[in-house]
């Protein structure tokens, strides 16, 4: 581990000892060493024995904040769907977050989904995490049996192979073209901030899909989703999808089929992606965790753009600021509304 | 040549039927009792099931749906299954008329062991809401052949008499001299004279003996657990019990995984499992 | 049954005829490091990569969808609505260069679908050749679950890549045997069958057969064990795992009309996914994201075994792979193995 990360780790293990310690919260989400290299695992430490295995890395990939909601809820007494939360303070859980993690609780916040009260922000600037599968395109697709992370290169060690790599080479996409790496809220923080970056071309690869002409848009959109198996790992580990029951579950009515085929798919993506317009951070973990290698990150990439240019927003920055798609003013353009459906038309 | 053969094995190819009659069973409509009727004379012949077995209902274009057999065995020529209107397939059946074709693939589970472990014993049924079905179809039986078995008590209780299930063959039963039949609601009702009181508080009322007896007892799972302290104390065991799980269902022949509870499908090996059985198991029903 | 020895030029050739009689499938290369299973390109011995492609063959077997039936959905019309069996006229497959841990799923899932005539009409027109495992991945771990680098089970024919391309060929079953009905083949020499036979005794035999000791664990013990709240603590309850999983096999029927036709399908179906066994009243036995992912480790490692045997697990790694959350089956086998 890189010197870097040992000092944000040890930063968090003791933040979260002393919080679980003190019993100012009844649990700590953070992150583990995992047992492949190049991966670490979404850690809850309920005392500060287990705090002990907290980590940090450059791979931290997973958005901590999905979990916070069911995480506080596991610490209420149950309760039926519609019952007011019980009177008087309920525990508190810490958590670490990074820009695009504390952006996302900005919008749980303002979505009622998390108390702002009851969570401990342990803020950390993010140096951007690795892909690993660009690294494990960088060996060659070789297998890679260990990972050591050093201040700005990866040692990647194989069965018969030895390579060092720039870091910011392999470093996910989202993530190199991120404008807010530093924690817009916190209540702790580990290590400096680094202050806003200025991104000229940061929707370049969205300008480039929007550069293709229609068929060739859609054929790119069709190859890029051929390989979805439908488990739907993108939706469960984004924080913005909190539904109790998806569109895509649902039976009455039944909006997508249920099997593998190329419509139903398509659909998944394009209402997934569309379900996130003006609330994704870019975060990046739908991404990440897609076996199958998809891009659905510029679907939601695009979107971003689109609101940005439209509404001049960027979601998660502050609690004040409503999410414009799910805001109504009355001098709100209307037109979409308006159909070319004559009367007596109808089929 | 060896497809008709095979068709005919296809464990998921339900038997064409038709809606011979349907009864409306409660005030709320909410319940219906379907008689079918089996279109190929081989398979109205060739079927044969055990009171507290289930069939797929199939509906083609909405799907199939695990119901318990409401009718006895003894009932020949058709077979009765009481509906509570509740997801997409049951609330297309309740929409269905007379003389509407539809499937029937089963019987499907064990069912209660009326042709062994209950015979010769005093038979205790206990049931509540509409979970009175598959035991409507062992008391048929057992009255069928009312020599196999002692002493029959039957408790069954519904939230309101509206809410009672084949109300006109309670009356005939409570009338027998041969069975003795408590029915209660949950509350007074205007033009009831019957019992009043949750099913576990009568059950404790009549405690029943445990001696050379059996209880078969369905209801909701809330209604279980307040009956079993009543039995209990009257010194009944957990291995006297009958009780018949559910869970959501598919295939109905222990394949597809979903009605699981811990090692045994209730599809399978259920849906009929002795208490001591079902304590050994994890609460996933 | 003879092993016989096919060079690589004859080999092209042998594959060539089988494309006559066969639709033939192997993993194929999509994008990167992703190898599906595809059908098999135009020319040429396709390259078997180490380690097992990122999708199962158990599509082959336990397609998604199956159409167990077809219907007229017109009503009024003569015969609408009632089933009927798929009519297809199938050339058979053959699947080359399958993994012994993906052949053996085979014969696990056969286990629970013994009764099932779709699953088994799909075996009877599928041939198996396999590739044995000269090295295998870190993630593999088949001595765990019973299985071998070297296993046969599953399999009816079973290649050894030699040295200089050529390929030893053994066959199992009278399927296999009639794939070798061709002059393309010689006898080994006995430098071959000694190169082989020294690869078997290279594997670890010792490998510790977990079945036995879970199987012998009180099922209540495992069920209350404390762990599980940690291991699904990370889980996200997604497909993953069970979409992956060679031996995941469980499914939901449904039933879909469009323009006046009806089928019934079954599709894979996961027990991480909530709705899984939500009954129509909302009542969810098993609701809380603990109870999946114990549930999913549980019938793998001990009701199946309860059942039928064996682990319903064949070492093939791709869940230790793939999980977005590095839930590590290896370690789960192992605290419960500590229980």
């Amino acid at each position: 581990m890189s010197s870097v990360n040992e000092k944000i780790a040890g930063k968090i293990r003791s933040i979260a000892s002393s919080l679980l310690e003190s019993g100012e919260v009844a649990a700590f989400l953070g992150y583990t060493t995992g047992s492949l290299p190049g991966m670490m695992q979404p850690y809850v430490a309920r005392d500060a024995k287990e705090a002990e295995n907290l980590s940090w890395s450059s791979f931290c990939v997973i958005n901590l904040a999905n979990y916070l909601p069911a995480l506080l809820k596991s610490f209420e007494p149950p309760r039926r769907p519609n019952e007011p939360p019980p009177e008087g303070p309920l525990p508190k859980v810490g958590v670490v977050a990074t820009g695009c993690w504390s952006r996302n609780m900005v919008v749980q916040i303002q979505e009622n989904q998390i108390d702002r009260n009851r969570v401990v922000i342990v803020g950390i600037s993010s140096r951007g995490m690795v892909d690993r599968r660009k690294v494990q395109r960088f060996v060659g697709n070789r297998e890679i049996l260990s990972m050591e992370e050093q201040a700005n290169f990866l040692v990647v060690k194989g069965k018969d192979f030895e390579e060092k790599i720039n870091r910011w080479d392999v470093v996910r996409d989202n993530c190199k073209t991120c404008t807010h790496p530093d924690p817009v809220i916190y209540d702790e923080l580990v290590g400096g901030l680094s202050g806003k970056r200025d991104i000229p071309d940061r929707f370049r690869q969205v300008d480039e899909i929007e550069a293709l002409d229609i068929e060739e848009r859609w054929k790119w959109f069709q190859e890029e989703i051929s390989s979805c198996i439908r488990c739907y790992a993108c939706r469960n580990v984004c924080p913005l999808c909190y539904c109790p029951t998806c569109f895509v579950d649902d039976s009455r009515p039944q909006w997508v089929g249920k099997s593998i085929d190329r419509v139903d798919t398509a659909l998944f993506h394009i209402l997934r992606a569309y379900h996130c317009a003006g609330r994704c951070t870019d975060c990046g973990s739908c991404e990440s965790v897609c076996p199958m290698g998809i891009r659905m990150r510029l679907f939601t990439k695009k979107l971003q753009k689109d609101v940005l240019e439209l509404y001049g927003f960027e979601p998660g920055l502050d609690v004040e600021t409503p999410l414009p798609l799910s805001t109504y003013k009355v001098d709100d353009p209307e037109d979409f509304i308006i159909t070319n459906i004559k009367k007596g038309d109808k089929k | 040549m060896a497809m008709d053969n095979e068709i005919k094995m296809n464990p998921y190819l339900p038997y064409p039927a038709v809606i011979d009659d349907i009864i409306v069973e409660t005030e709320d409509g909410n319940l219906k009792t379907f008689r079918l009727v089996l279109e190929d004379e081989k398979d109205r012949e060739n079927w044969n099931h055990t009171p507290g077995q289930f069939a797929m209902l199939s509906i083609a274009g909405k799907g199939e749906i695990p119901i318990g057999i409401a009718s006895s065995p003894t009932e020949k020529g058709s077979l009765l299954f009481t509906v509570n209107r509740a997801g997409v397939v049951t609330t297309a059946l309740h929409k269905m008329n007379k003389g509407d074709p539809i499937g029937v693939r089963g019987p499907l589970g064990n069912g209660f062991p009326v042709d062994s472990e209950l015979r010769g014993k005093n038979i205790v049924i206990i049931a509540g809401g509409f979970a009175f079905t598959t035991l409507r179809a062992t008391l048929i039986y057992m009255l069928e052949h009312r020599d196999r078995y002692g002493k029959i008590t039957v408790i069954y209780g519904a939230r309101t008499p509206g809410m009672l299930l084949y109300k006109e063959e309670l009356k005939a039963w409570q009338s027998r001299g041969d069975l003795d039949v408590h029915i209660t609601v949950d509350r007074e009702a205007p033009g009831w004279d019957g019992l009043v009181g949750f099913v576990p508080t009568i059950a404790g009322q009549v405690r029943p003996s445990p001696e050379n007896a059996a209880a078969l007892i369905c209801g909701p799972p809330i209604m279980i657990k307040f009956t079993m302290p009543p039995l209990e104390e009257a010194g009944w065991k957990d291995s006297q019990v009958y009780l018949s799980l559910e869970n959501r269902m598919k295939c109905g022949i222990g394949i597809c995984g979903h009605c699981n509870v811990g090692p045994v499908y209730v599809c399978k090996d259920g849906p009929v499992f002795t208490r001591e059985e079902v304590q050994k198991l994890p609460v996933e029903f | 049954m003879k092993p016989l020895v096919v060079e690589k030029a004859q080999a092209e050739k042998w594959l060539e005829e089988l494309c006559r009689v066969f639709d033939v499938f192997c993993p194929v290369k999509v994008k990167g490091d992703l190898y599906q299973w595809g059908r098999l390109g135009k020319k040429g011995l396709p390259r078997i990569p180490e380690g097992v492609p990122k999708t199962s063959i158990k599509t082959f077997f336990f397609p998604q969808p199956e159409v167990l039936f077809e219907f007229g959905a017109r009503p009024g019309l003569k015969d609408a609505f009632r089933l009927k069996e798929p009519v297809c006229e199938k050339r058979p497959r053959l699947l080359f260069g399958v993994r012994p841990c993906d052949a053996r799923s085979v014969v696990l899932n056969s286990m629970p679908y013994e009764e099932d005539p779709y699953f088994q009409k799909n075996r009877d027109e599928t041939t198996i050749v396999g590739f044995l495992c000269k090295d295998g991945c870190s993630t593999c771990f088949c001595t765990w679950t019973g299985g071998s680098p070297l296993g046969m089970e599953g399999m009816d024919l079973a290649v050894v890549e030699l040295e200089d391309g050529a390929l030893f060929l053994e066959p199992i079953t009278e399927k296999g045997l009639g794939l070798l009905e061709f002059d393309f083949f010689r006898e080994p020499t006995e430098e071959e069958e000694v190169f082989v036979k020294g690869l078997r005794e290279k594997v670890n035999k010792d490998a510790e057969e977990t079945s036995s000791r879970l199987r012998s664990k009180g099922l209540m013990d495992l069920y209350n064990a404390p762990f599980w709240q940690e291991v699904s603590d990370a889980c996200i309850n997604c497909g993953t795992c069970t979409f992956l999983c060679p031996t995941c096999y469980c499914f939901d029927i449904q039933d879909e009309t469009l323009r006046g036709k009806g089928r019934r399908i079954r599709y894979w179906d996961s027990c991480m996914f909530p709705l899984f066994t939500q009954h129509a009243s909302g009542h969810n036995p098993r609701g809380d994201k603990l109870k999946r992912v114990r549930n999913r480790f549980m019938h793998k490692l001990k009701y199946f075994p309860d059942r039928f045997g064996p682990v319903s697990c064949v070492g093939c790694g791709r869940c230790v792979r793939d999980c977005p959350v590095n839930i590590d089956i290896r370690q789960v086998l192992a605290r419960m193995l500590e229980v």
